[in-house]
């Protein structure tokens, strides 16, 4: 979807404003906020780009006006409520009002250094012939789907170069809604600054996106 | 007026100190969650796993050719060899700086980072004037950061749209040959693993 999160070449929002030894946290309220996130996510009853959808969904006076954590904590009610895990009232008055129908076990805190650990892979076996090779030139594909992609506008239509043929990964436009992991070949495509920004753009620069083949046609 | 109804989430705290503790209430509550495991993961991020992990990495590559070979060529097993694995750093990628090659990395879509080697991303690094810029104007970014760049430098951005983490290797700074791999890890910022900042010169 084309929503507030698909930042680049976006103008107005002023300077990158670096702190000076930043802490990990700046609330206390973030630390529950990200664990709750890694716990919830943990319990599997939703995948990474289904909650990446979620938080791409919020409305983009909301999203804009959010901090990074604040985001996560409203995507992460949207998703706990999409999936039964609570609903709009108990969030209101901040207590159950009904135990769990969810048949997953909470995350132990002794399981959370081997659950970090291990991650989430998301490579997969390939199943179908590679369509690209190292050099050809692409284009990255005019899609505008409704739902979740990883395509950022600011390559639709431009050409580049596969550099690196990456793998077979999960295709998160699918993932993201329930239809599936559907793994694609993921290759590395280097747009110049000229292509992407035009005659001011930075002689000297040049961009990487990660794509999925479908979001790539031959130029 | 007083307020009638003792809600205890909402007449004292901030409101996403609000929010966020009615959250952790209920999901507690219904046996989703147990705040233990929180703070394990908390003490993780705060504690265990941070940019010091990458400075581990980035002095091992600049101490030894043969590390830094494995690294450009599957940094995920190259990383993984020091014990830097998992969540956010499943499929890792190397990128060297040098004298005409400048690497930053980004994510425009949302905020992914590689956390098994840099821990959790800084404020900037997920806030729209980083994302929304560093595409465009790199340069521009740059020199937020106190970065000057020759215009002949080459800058080479890299937007993580999908599930590849980037870690730059920045240039061994001058005068270090002597020194062993903690002292060069020392010398290793976060920002310089993102590409937004130098290695520290030897004082």
């Amino acid at each position: 979807m084309n929503g507030p999160h698909d930042l680049g070449g976006r103008m107005g929002f002023g300077p990158v404003l670096p702190e000076a030894d930043e802490p990990v946290f700046h609330a206390e309220w973030e630390k529950r906020a990200l664990g709750a996130t890694l716990c919830c996510g943990a319990l599997g009853l939703w995948n990474i780009d289904e909650s990446r959808h979620a938080r791409e969904c919020l409305h983009p006076a909301d999203y804009y006006s959010s901090s990074y954590y604040e985001i996560w904590t409203k995507a992460l009610e949207v998703l706990l409520v999409r999936h039964g895990c609570v609903t709009g009232e108990e969030l209101e008055t901040g207590h159950a009002k009904r135990p769990s129908t969810i048949d997953r076990p909470a995350l132990k805190a002794q399981a959370v250094p081997e659950t970090l650990a291990r991650g989430g892979p998301c490579d997969r076996p390939a199943s179908e012939p590679v369509q690209f090779a190292v050099g050809d030139r692409v284009r990255v594909r005019n899609l505008n789907p409704q739902g979740h992609t990883r395509i950022p506008c600011y390559a639709k239509g431009k050409v580049g170069a596969v550099e690196e043929v990456a793998g077979v990964y999960v295709f998160p436009d699918d993932n993201a809604h329930g239809r599936g992991e559907n793994p694609q070949w993921l290759y590395r495509v280097v747009l110049t600054g000229r292509e992407l920004w035009g005659e001011d753009g930075d002689p000297n620069l040049t961009v990487s996106i990660d794509a999925w083949e479908s979001y790539l046609e031959r130029a | 007026m007083t307020n009638s109804h003792d809600h205890d989430h909402d007449n004292h705290f901030d409101p996403m100190t609000a929010r966020v503790k009615a959250l952790e209430t209920i999901l507690t509550e219904k046996g989703l969650i147990e705040p233990e495991a929180i703070d394990a993961i908390v003490d993780t991020y705060q504690n265990k796993v941070g940019p010091q992990n990458g400075a581990r990495v980035v002095a091992k590559a600049w101490a030894n050719k043969d590390f830094a070979q494995w690294l450009r060529d599957d940094a995920t097993a190259a990383i993984a060899s020091l014990g830097f694995t998992g969540r956010q750093g499943e499929h890792m990628r190397a990128v060297f700086n040098g004298p005409q090659t400048h690497n930053l990395v980004v994510c425009t879509l949302c905020s992914c980072y590689p956390w098994s080697v840099l821990g959790l991303p800084p404020v900037w690094y997920k806030s729209p004037p980083y994302r929304s810029r560093a595409v465009m104007d790199p340069r521009g970014v740059l020199e937020e950061f106190g970065v000057t760049l020759g215009n002949d430098v080459n800058i080479r951005v890299w937007d993580s749209t999908a599930e590849l983490r980037y870690l730059v290797v920045p240039q061994r700074p001058d005068g270090t040959d002597d020194l062993d791999e903690d002292a060069l890890a020392a010398l290793v910022t976060r920002d310089s693993m993102i590409g937004t900042g130098f290695a520290r010169p030897v004082t």
